[in-house]
């Protein structure tokens, strides 16, 4: 128990903790549709389109380098998808294509000129230290956004996730719905980007959606139970992260492996065969159904 | 009700030229979906079967020509079978009650809205079967519960995308006798198929698609040899059996001496 209570003498610590768990809670809950829609290589690779905007814009405008990074994460979602779809270019390519650049530009602005913000190790893995009152608020606001979204558009978000073509032809205004969500990947991913870091925050994405999949086969419970895998491993990774020393982001991560790792072996082939084909990058084209001439 | 069409006009095309990037799939199609219809699009792979059948659904707008469609026409759309993610974590109920996003925005069901779901999956013989995943339903419970999900939309005109591909002659029968029974309940249907015996020959109305329009009409006037081999690209014989047509691949003249020997 004195393992528990002690780190919470530090505010600190009662901060990260808060903002950890509900980070995981955050990307647990939208992970969920990256994940079904086979888009965790998008969650990838906003994260290090969002780390160049972060970079340029503290250049720029220190101050608000989370706004300047906020509208370049959202600008390359938008970007990813619209290439996509409108293109020959699969995907996958678009996302390597920009995100990675993106990356690149950031690192050598970083190189270039250093930074005024966050360190770019931090920006990179993660840490709870100097987290703002701002930053906070930001991702409380958030969280409630993509709460509300998700809440308010739930048959839309999930005709969309399982079946896009026929959801378009249903009354779902597919593109505007898939813009929103890209939206709200890309707040969510910068609003985490100070604690998980960049290089991790995909992962995060990724592992509480899949240990839900294999758990359930029901869309509702999957949400509630990536979440609640998301909360567990933001707070106990802060625990993890305090005690061994490490960035928070890392220990975040290596305990949503390890929840993987035990959901993995009580379920067995059971939540393998249940979570294959997850990862498909042909399934989030939106053109699954009709492709065939 | 003939199922050839002679109802109210639900979509017109006119003229209409559509293809993908740089290559044209479907050239100069003058056709009407009406409203007492019950068509099957026949042709081979690539023809533009599929390609036509976007036409109609409006997510692939044409290069040329004119579409015009009736206003606020209902229309309902069952995919192909293969194309669906069987391992997506959805139940039988879960998946019809998705297409319901007009109206109530709240996640969950309303009482009404959990009646009309059963009602529907009853009238489909799979009411048994509502809270099931979808990856434990057999071929043709799969096809029923795509068209309870079609129906709760209250449909005029329902487009299926090869609705037997891949099924078993009994659920074909039973997917068949499904479709004639929606026609009669006042549901035009139009879907694509390439299951000439099994599927076209039944239809009342068929249109034979081959980068273009070869023929429209009711089988008996669209099933001819000739016919067929502007639509395939291969020689087929027509049989008469019991009253129905049945199209056999021409066999050649050195096995028919063999035979006659």
């Amino acid at each position: 128990m004195e393992t528990l209570i002690e780190p919470l003498s530090f505010e600190f610590f009662q901060k990260g903790l808060f903002v950890a768990s509900l980070s995981g809670a955050l990307l647990g809950f939208i992970g969920v549709f990256i994940v079904l829609r086979g888009m965790s290589y998008i969650g990838h690779g906003l994260s290090h389109s969002i780390f160049g905007g972060f970079a340029a814009a503290q250049l720029f405008a220190a101050q608000f380098y989370l706004l300047g990074a906020g509208l370049w994460g959202i600008a390359s979602a938008l970007a990813i998808t619209t290439v996509a779809k409108r293109s020959r270019v699969g995907a996958d390519a678009a996302i390597g294509v920009i995100t990675t650049a993106s990356f690149a530009l950031g690192v050598a602005l970083f190189a270039k000129f250093g930074n005024s913000g966050p360190s770019f190790e931090s920006a990179l893995f993660g840490s709870i230290l100097g987290i703002s009152v701002t930053q906070i608020v930001g991702l409380i606001v958030i969280s409630a956004i993509a709460g509300l979204f998700v809440f308010f558009r739930y048959r839309s978000l999930l005709f969309m996730t399982f079946d896009p073509e026929v959801a378009d032809v249903s009354g779902v205004r597919v593109n505007r719905t898939d813009a929103y969500l890209m939206i709200i990947l890309s707040l969510s991913i910068l609003a985490t980007l100070t604690v998980i870091g960049v290089t991790l925050v995909a992962a995060m994405l990724v592992i509480p959606a899949v240990v839900a999949r294999m758990l359930t086969d029901s869309f509702s419970k999957m949400l509630l139970i990536s979440t609640i895998v998301g909360t567990l491993s933001g707070l106990i990774g802060m625990y993890a992260s305090y005690y061994a020393g490490v960035p928070s982001g890392t220990m975040i991560v290596l305990v949503g492996a390890a929840v993987f790792g035990i959901v993995l072996a009580i379920t067995g082939g059971r939540g393998l065969r249940r979570s294959v084909g997850l990862d498909s990058h042909v399934e989030n084209t939106g053109s699954t159904s009709l492709v065939a001439r | 009700m003939t199922g050839t069409g002679v109802g109210p006009t639900l979509i017109d095309l006119e003229h209409v030229s559509a293809g993908y990037d740089h290559s044209i799939v479907l050239s100069d199609v003058t056709l009407t979906v009406r409203e007492d219809q019950f068509t099957g699009i026949v042709g081979p792979s690539g023809a533009g079967k599929t390609t036509l059948l976007r036409l109609l659904l409006g997510t692939l707008k044409p290069r040329s020509g004119t579409i015009t469609t009736a206003p606020d026409l209902r229309i309902a759309y069952v995919p192909q079978l293969e194309t669906v993610n069987w391992n997506f974590p959805i139940t039988v109920e879960e998946c019809v009650l998705m297409s319901r996003t007009q109206g109530r925005r709240l996640p969950w069901a309303s009482t009404g809205e959990k009646r009309e779901v059963a009602r529907l999956l009853d009238r489909l013989g799979i009411s048994q079967l509502a809270g099931r995943h979808i990856r434990s339903l057999s071929g043709g419970q799969q096809q029923r519960m795509f068209l309870a999900r079609a129906l709760l939309r209250d449909p005029q005109l329902l487009l299926l995308d090869e609705p037997t591909s891949g099924v078993d002659v009994s659920t074909r029968h039973d997917v068949l006798h499904l479709l004639a029974d929606l026609h009669e309940d006042g549901v035009a249907i139009v879907l694509t198929t390439h299951d000439l015996n099994g599927m076209a020959t039944h239809l009342p109305h068929l249109i034979c698609v081959n980068h273009k329009i070869v023929a429209d009409g009711s089988a008996a006037e669209v099933i001819r040899p000739e016919v067929l081999e502007e639509t395939f690209g291969a020689r087929m014989d027509v049989l008469e059996h019991l009253g129905m047509r049945v199209v056999v691949d021409e066999m050649p003249e050195s096995r028919l001496i063999e035979e006659a020997r």
